[in-house]
């Protein structure tokens, strides 16, 4: 042996075996290349947050002109669809109890009345609070859109409300970088970084604790590798894959789901090897660590679910409680989510975006060098 | 052969004692659903509290200082910067340093005093649609509110249309209230798939396969016995996520437990059956890990209603979910939870659960037999 830390002809041995191992069970392949896209599509289009359509119950004991002129200003504002009308609040409260409607809009008598007297009309709206976050949102849309009905048709405000000047303050919402307000446009190059922190901890985290429970680890031992061109030689080929999946995902993000790439595509891969690695050295320790492929898997799960759910993917960060906040430091899909969303949607790049990426390769280096200590440690 | 239930018994004690000689996964089996209730129950939030506001002022009047603290007063709103330029505006949006940035323009007091529109622009940060829709909401309630105040005199203005809102079976919106029970569906599903995934590919790369088969015991007495710890297991992991809901986020328990203790055990065993499927269908515990979380995990927690409402999926996506058992179980556990509801309104739901069970065990079975045969 020579005293160089490498020596490549060796490493390309261990490479060749690692990948065949790796690539020869069709049914691993599918897992490996297949899964990621199967993923991403559903992913695309479940994680929908936006509200169109809820299902609606009027029950409307006043049957006025005005009274059907306020459940079709709800209608056309394609958040609401009446899914069934009675003249029983008593419907209501079975048709909620079932989950069938979301919203219920009762209407009293002398609705038309109280509103050209310039009284105030009550109407009652019932949401259904135990259906996440759609009860939220709708509940805002709804109150804003009988508030602007009510201004336009009330006796007292209809005056200067329909005045083709209208006084008071015009307020001009624009939303930029989403124009739209899609929720897709968001979600979806946050569903890319989760999904390759998937198949990077997959591919890697049975990947030393497999070979030593079948008893192929003492092999690799007695062969000449030394320890760096076995880390090497074992995490070339899960960032290889890993870099295919990420490849393929954006490709489908970016024709299926049509999502805008407004920033620098080389930023994002630069960014994205520093990411990748983290994930395989995040596996690598966690194989390392664990006695038998269970623990590992568990372990593997124990700390991916709490990496999706403080990543701010689907439950913004700054509504987390400050203590939690916190703990979002150490989550690498925290920083990755907001480098994927800044270049896809912000157009932004190393300017900007320099401090994730710098955490990124820091954490990378880190859990590398912890996962070769480690295995140094349990091979010696 | 015929089926006995001391076999079947001492096939669950030889599992029991197996899964005793591994405490870190025994340990992690039962720490696991706990940490992770606990820990979604404070992060999973869907308020929307302290929106950074960045105000460009450029009129500097009473009227505009006074719509400003409106937006203060409401609570929801946190000014983060006054910005002097409009050129201001684009970096922080974009390094995500504000959600939303509010322009008065010079002749703002004139135009509102004078009974002109007085035009002010709100730029919110669309990215995140959700919260920008939400923000959105709230500011045009704010300007209605000072909008109307200011035009129609001083008088308290009472809006033409009063609405009542009220939020039922969730009164204060609490985000706890509808994550936590539905996300003891999620877990078990996973932990409950998780913990058999392994046992039968375990058997057969340690070369203990043979041992099994050759042992005088009927396959329905293996998976049974196999399946026994791990119901337990499960069973103590529900209590404790149920205990940790009440007690720890107050969340209402209005229904009946027997009621959930029936559905739990079905749906347990149904992804037990599952688990141990997967793994004798695949004979290796790497491709079992895998399967196991792309077919359990990731469609429990999308598809299962949890988070995303199934309803504005696209058709193919909704009719994909009826076949995930989770979603089920999340409509039993906030219907027996926060609703209150018995089997008269759930039956349905407990239907697919018993669909679930036989079908979860059947397959299991079934793959078992094939791989002594082979």
């Amino acid at each position: 042996m020579n005293g160089r830390l490498l020596n490549w002809s060796r490493v390309r041995q261990m490479l060749q075996k690692e990948f065949r191992q790796m690539l020869r069970d069709p049914r691993a392949r599918r897992v490996l290349f297949i899964a990621p896209i199967l993923q991403l599509v559903v992913f695309g289009y479940a994680v929908n947050t936006d509200v169109r359509n809820a299902a609606t119950m009027i029950v409307d004991h006043d049957q006025t002109y005005e009274s059907r002129a306020l459940v079709s200003a709800l209608t056309s504002s394609g958040y609401f669809r009446v899914a069934d009308r009675s003249q029983q609040p008593r419907d209501l409260v079975s048709a909620l109890d079932a989950g069938r409607v979301l919203v219920g809009l009762e209407i009293p008598e002398h609705f038309a009345r109280d509103l050209a007297a310039g009284r105030e009309a009550d109407v009652q709206l019932l949401v259904d609070g135990s259906s996440a976050n759609t009860a939220n949102v709708a509940l805002g849309y709804a109150t804003q859109i009988i508030g602007q009905w009510g201004l336009t048709h009330g006796a007292a405000t209809a005056a200067f409300a329909n005045s083709d000047a209208r006084p008071g303050v015009d307020l001009r919402v624009r939303a930029w970088y989403n124009e739209n307000l899609e929720s897709r446009v968001y979600n979806v190059p946050a569903v890319i970084g989760t999904i390759v922190l998937l198949m990077t901890l997959l591919l890697t985290s049975l990947a030393v604790v497999r070979e030593r429970e079948i008893g192929t680890l003492e092999q690799l031992m007695v062969s000449p590798l030394r320890p760096l061109e076995l880390i090497v030689g074992k995490t070339l080929p899960s960032v290889f894959v890993a870099f295919v999946d990420l490849t393929l995902i954006t490709a489908v993000s970016l024709l299926w789901f049509h999502i805008p790439f407004r920033g620098s595509a080389v930023f994002l891969f630069v960014a994205s090897v520093f990411y990748i690695l983290t994930g395989i050295g995040l596996g690598l320790f966690i194989s390392t660590v664990s006695n038998t492929q269970q623990e590992a898997f568990m372990a593997m799960f124990f700390f991916f679910l709490p990496a999706i759910m403080l990543s701010g993917f689907m439950f913004p960060i700054a509504n987390m409680p400050a203590a939690l906040q916190y703990v979002t430091y150490i989550d690498p899909l925290r920083y990755f989510l907001e480098i994927v969303r800044g270049v896809f949607l912000r157009g932004a790049g190393w300017r900007i975006l320099y401090p994730q990426a710098l955490v990124l390769a820091a954490m990378g280096i880190l859990v590398i060098t912890a996962a070769t200590r480690r295995f140094h440690k349990t091979t010696a | 052969m015929r089926f006995s239930l001391q076999r079947l018994l001492a096939m669950a004690r030889k599992e029991a004692i197996q899964l005793r000689r591994d405490p870190r996964s025994l340990a992690m089996a039962f720490l696991v659903p706990a940490a992770m209730i606990i820990a979604f129950g404070y992060i999973i939030s869907f308020d929307v509290r302290d929106i950074r506001v960045a105000v460009l002022d450029q009129d500097h009047s009473a009227q505009s200082r006074a719509l400003v603290s409106a937006f203060e007063a409401a609570g929801r709103f946190d000014i983060a910067a006054r910005l002097t330029r409009p050129e201001q505006i684009d970096p922080l949006l974009n390094r995500g340093a504000v959600r939303m940035a509010l322009v008065i323009p010079p002749d703002f007091e004139q135009n509102l005093l004078a009974l002109r529109p007085a035009p002010v622009q709100a730029i919110f940060d669309g990215a995140d649609a959700n919260t920008a829709s939400i923000a959105m909401n709230y500011s045009e309630a704010i300007v209605t509110a000072f909008s109307s105040h200011a035009v129609l005199g001083t008088t308290a203005l009472t809006m033409p249309i009063g609405v009542q809102s009220r939020v039922w079976y969730n009164e204060a919106l609490e985000s706890a209230d509808m994550i936590v029970p539905g996300l003891v569906a999620v877990i078990m599903m996973i932990i409950a798939a998780m913990l058999t995934a392994l046992t039968i590919a375990r058997e057969w790369e340690r070369g203990t396969m043979e041992q099994l088969a050759a042992t005088p015991v009927h396959r329905l007495e293996v998976i049974c016995g196999k399946l026994l710890p791990y119901l337990a297991i499960g069973l103590v992991d529900v209590t404790a996520a149920v205990l940790i809901g009440v007690l720890l986020f107050r969340v209402p328990f209005r229904g009946n437990p027997l009621l959930l203790a029936a559905m739990a055990t079905m749906f347990l065993l149904g992804s037990l059956g599952l688990g141990i499927f997967i793994s004798a269908a695949l004979k290796s515990q790497l491709l079992a890990t895998q399967t196991a979380m792309l077919a359990t995990f990731i469609p429990s927690l999308l598809l299962s209603g949890l988070i995303f409402d199934i309803a504005s999926m696209p058709l193919p996506l909704r009719l994909v979910s009826l076949a995930v058992p989770a979603r089920y179980f999340v409509v039993v556990l906030r219907g027996v939870f926060l609703k209150g509801v018995g089997l008269d309104v759930l039956w349905r739901q407990g239907f697919a659960m018993l669909v679930y069970a036989v079908l979860g065990l059947g397959l299991a079975v079934r793959a078992f037999r094939k791989e002594i045969v082979s």
